[in-house]
């Protein structure tokens, strides 16, 4: 069996809904320096007949490996036209599922980049429109961040480390 | 090691074997990636103990050749039967044997050609990528290499990506981006050589062989451009 299903090798032909969005209602950024992996993700957000927020355009710009940009596609394919509290109810594991098979287990966490973008795009857009932050949101927008400063301190440190060992 | 099998990069074995020499040092050089390809005099290299390996110059898998100067002692790893002097008991993989001899007897009558034409083949890929791909660089030394290596940095773009894009257009490849290894870390020999994790994330190999053609080259400079122009364009990094 190859280690990537077909649906991650037409995503990474063809990857969806790629660029940017003028004037986007909400930008989410993801990433792990070490890695190096980085994703920037821009959404266009309008009310639909209920009055319900949702995504009318979703666009995104990825410097990654095969998982990356082929899951941030997918994902920006699943998105579309859902509502907001829709897309933040979606999970890593409904993701990998539309993958058709599973990922290698040490690709898992590039996977997870799409969605932490795409809920720190919408939290941006809660943010900006000073729409009241739900408490699940705020968590996952806190381990976020969190995340990125130790793996950027892991860098720092990674970098002073070698820095002494050249000296 | 004698040659680096990452970056290609021959390292000044005569130089360290000399050093060892003096100081009554036993020398093991790892000859895997050189043997067969560049030549190996371990006398004029002060080599004690060399290794090569069969499938790396065209031999069957599962064969292997320590040499061991005379009067070097080591101890045996495998016990057992006492095949091998007792340096390492086991059945003798006698076909294997035989093929990587016959592939040793090929690589050394047809060495110095071969490397000739390798030179010249991997000089243009490397002098092509390098004037067609922008923010492109090349990793080890210049002369110093194997005739059959090459290892670019491609700035902006995932080693990963490329090599999958890469394998999509029938060019098989490989990285040292820590996304395409099991331990999510990027290559150390690119780290020793001064690349930065993010750098080593954009690295590119491309080996050549006794079958690699001038039409391949092209293939290669005509495909790789366009593979980094399609990443570069869906990179939020500019």
């Amino acid at each position: 069996m190859p280690i990537y299903s077909k649906t991650i090798v037409e995503h990474f032909k063809r990857p969806r809904n790629v660029g940017k969005i003028k004037n986007a209602s909400g930008i989410g950024e993801a990433g792990n320096i070490l890695c190096g992996d980085v994703m920037k993700l821009y959404l266009k957000i309008k009310k639909n007949k209920e009055g319900e927020d949702f995504i009318e355009d979703i666009k995104f710009e990825t410097l990654g490996c095969i998982v990356a940009i082929a899951n941030t596609s997918l994902l920006t394919t699943i998105v579309k036209g859902k509502t907001l509290k829709e897309a933040l109810k979606i999970k890593r594991e409904d993701l990998i599922k539309s993958l058709g098979q599973p990922l290698p287990p040490f690709k898992i966490h590039c996977s997870v980049l799409a969605i932490d973008a795409l809920k720190e795009a919408i939290y941006d857009y809660y943010q900006k429109e000073k729409i009241k932050i739900p408490e699940d949101l705020e968590k996952e927008h806190q381990r976020i961040v969190k995340t990125k400063e130790e793996i950027e301190k892991r860098y720092r440190e990674f970098r002073e480390l070698e820095k002494e060992v050249l000296k | 090691m004698h040659a680096n099998n990452e970056i290609g990069t021959i390292e000044p074995i005569e130089e360290i074997g000399k050093i060892c020499k003096e100081r009554g040092i036993y020398f093991h050089t790892d000859a895997a990636q050189s043997f067969g390809k560049i030549p190996i005099d371990v006398n004029k290299m002060n080599i004690n103990l060399l290794t090569a390996s069969s499938h790396k110059m065209y031999g069957p898998k599962g064969a292997a050749a320590l040499f061991i100067r005379k009067g070097t002692k080591i101890e045996p790893l495998i016990h057992g039967g006492g095949h091998e002097s007792g340096l390492r008991s086991s059945t003798v993989n006698v076909a294997a044997i035989v093929g990587f001899a016959e592939a040793a007897r090929i690589c050394k009558r047809e060495m110095k050609k071969e490397a000739q034409r390798e030179i010249k083949l991997r000089d243009k890929l490397i002098n092509g990528v390098l004037k067609k791909i922008e923010g492109s660089q090349l990793n080890g030394h210049p002369k110093k290499r194997l005739p059959n290596n090459a290892n670019f940095w491609l700035e902006g773009v995932e080693g990963e990506s490329i090599v999958i894009q890469l394998d999509l257009m029938g060019i098989a490849a490989s990285t040292g981006s820590a996304c395409s290894s099991e331990k999510l870390e990027p290559s150390h020999v690119l780290l020793a050589i001064g690349l930065k994790p993010e750098q080593a994330h954009g690295s590119l190999r491309l080996s050549l062989g006794r079958w690699t053609k001038e039409k391949d080259i092209d293939y290669v400079l005509g495909v790789l451009p366009k593979v980094i122009e399609k990443l570069r364009k869906i990179s939020p990094i500019k």
